[in-house]
């Protein structure tokens, strides 16, 4: 399913952070959200382009794709388990 | 005259109280705090290694406040916006025309599988328990970890694992002693900036790490401490940051997110949805930076300059830009200092002693400058 079509469950905004950072972020969303749910990360972080697809590799769950906007990058996930 | 309240008489609200009393002369202050005792958090590590006394980091909030402020000792369980009021435990209501919420962030390690098989820092009686299972400590595998994102002062595991080095070493057993760090992250260090020094300071000193890591429970029978990513790993000793939550009134309120962190303009302070009436400074706001007595000590002077402004019928001009400034222990008299806001990350710094000393001033000095917006 391409990133554009899924619908987004909870959007998490953290352009502009540097610590904890954006994958902290999304790891927070990920523990309180329910399994199925989609979460939108946005992040100005260049780090977060390695991070966060790493992180959801080895936890298991699903990338469905990065959209790229002006000045951020948005990560699209589904918490899978 | 107009009433200000403040809720929380931590770093973060002490120092709006103070600024407000000095500069809004036409306000009413109130500071409400459940305990009327000011703690020095970053205290806490030092009295788990030894090396400062839990009297030492716990001061009467009435004498730290100046005498225009009011002080209440009680506990709001309410907060009604569109009366402008804010509910008491005791039952009493306190009107408002500006509210700023600093009550930082509470440990629910109820929440947390297995955690009566973990110690933590995170508080004067729990740094003392791990000061006593240090002292009596055999040697074996020292694991340390957190049990939720976010929590507070991201670089506290990291110094912690350093100082549990110098701390062996002080006491000539470091090589009977395994330290162990599990990073929640895919680095060791939050900021990613800083990593490699961190990284290198982990290697010089032996400990070792794990990334990715993020607890999910620990079963204390057997001794072992397992992530949301599938991996266990085997302890002696379990060093784990209960997870952190924001306070249950304002969550009761209908104020928080879903994580119960309540939703705050990163430059104004504002809570959204409460432009102009309610602020929010410290743990207990929802911006993606870290939860640090630093973060709450900058903020709020950005709050008191914006409540004073419209106590006296001016426009509120001041913005925060994210500056953060702290100093890190990495042990055997050498340290860090961190400074960043939100378009500047922090540069990566060298290891000093200057840093150390820095700390150490700060340990001291806090008492004078910080709570009354001296610094």
């Amino acid at each position: 399913m391409a990133a554009e079509e899924v619908k987004v469950t909870r959007v998490v905004d953290a352009r502009g952070s540097v610590c904890p950072g954006p994958l902290m972020a999304l790891i927070g969303a990920v523990r309180e959200q329910k399994v199925g749910d989609v979460i939108a990360v946005y992040s100005g972080d260049t780090g977060s382009r390695t991070d966060i697809p790493l992180w959801i590799k080895k936890a298991g769950h699903e990338m469905i794709g990065v959209r790229d906007r002006t000045g951020y990058a948005e990560f699209v996930v589904r918490k899978t388990r | 005259m107009k009433r200000v309240v403040v809720l929380g008489g931590g770093v973060g609200g002490t120092i709006v109280a103070n600024v407000l009393a000095k500069k809004a002369k036409g306000a009413e202050v109130t500071l409400v705090d459940k305990t009327g005792k000011h703690v020095y958090q970053p205290g806490f590590v030092y009295v788990a290694f030894d090396k400062m006394r839990p009297e030492k980091i716990v001061k009467d909030e009435r004498k730290l406040l100046r005498r225009r402020v009011e002080l209440r000792i009680d506990e709001a369980v309410r907060v009604d916006p569109k009366a402008k009021a804010v509910h008491l435990k005791s039952g009493a209501v306190l009107p408002y025309d500006y509210l700023v919420i600093a009550t930082g962030s509470r440990l629910s390690p109820e929440e947390f599988p297995g955690i009566e098989g973990a110690h933590h820092f995170y508080s004067p009686e729990a740094a003392l328990r791990l000061r006593a299972a240090l002292a009596k400590f055999p040697g074996g595998r020292i694991v340390i970890t957190v049990g939720g994102i976010p929590y507070k002062c991201p670089p506290a595991p990291a110094e912690s694992a350093c100082l549990l080095d110098y701390y062996f070493a002080r006491r000539k057993m470091r090589d009977k002693v395994e330290i162990h760090f599990l990073s929640p992250l895919g680095r060791v260090f939050p900021i990613e900036s800083v990593n490699p020094a961190v990284t290198k300071i982990f290697e010089d000193k032996g400990i070792k790490y794990t990334t990715f890591f993020n607890a999910e429970r620990i079963d204390p029978q057997n001794k072992i401490v397992h992530s949301l990513e599938g991996e266990a790993v085997p302890y002696d000793l379990l060093i784990l940051i209960p997870p952190h939550h924001g306070a249950t009134f304002a969550r009761d309120s209908g104020l928080t997110d879903a994580g119960g962190w309540i939703p705050t303009d990163k430059y104004t302070l504002e809570v959204k949805g409460h432009e102009g009436s309610i602020w929010a400074i410290g743990d207990t706001t929802d911006i993606p930076i870290s939860k640090a007595g630093a973060t709450a000590h900058y903020e709020a002077k950005v709050v008191a300059e914006n409540v004073a402004s419209l106590v006296r019928g001016e426009p509120p001009t001041a913005r925060y830009d994210g500056k953060v400034m702290c100093f890190c222990d990495a042990g055997h008299h050498r340290g860090i200092a961190l400074r960043f806001d939100y378009e500047h990350p922090p540069v990566p710094p060298p290891l000093g002693r200057k840093w150390y000393i820095g700390k150490m001033v700060l340990n001291k000095l806090y008492w004078y400058i910080v709570p009354k917006a001296r610094a």
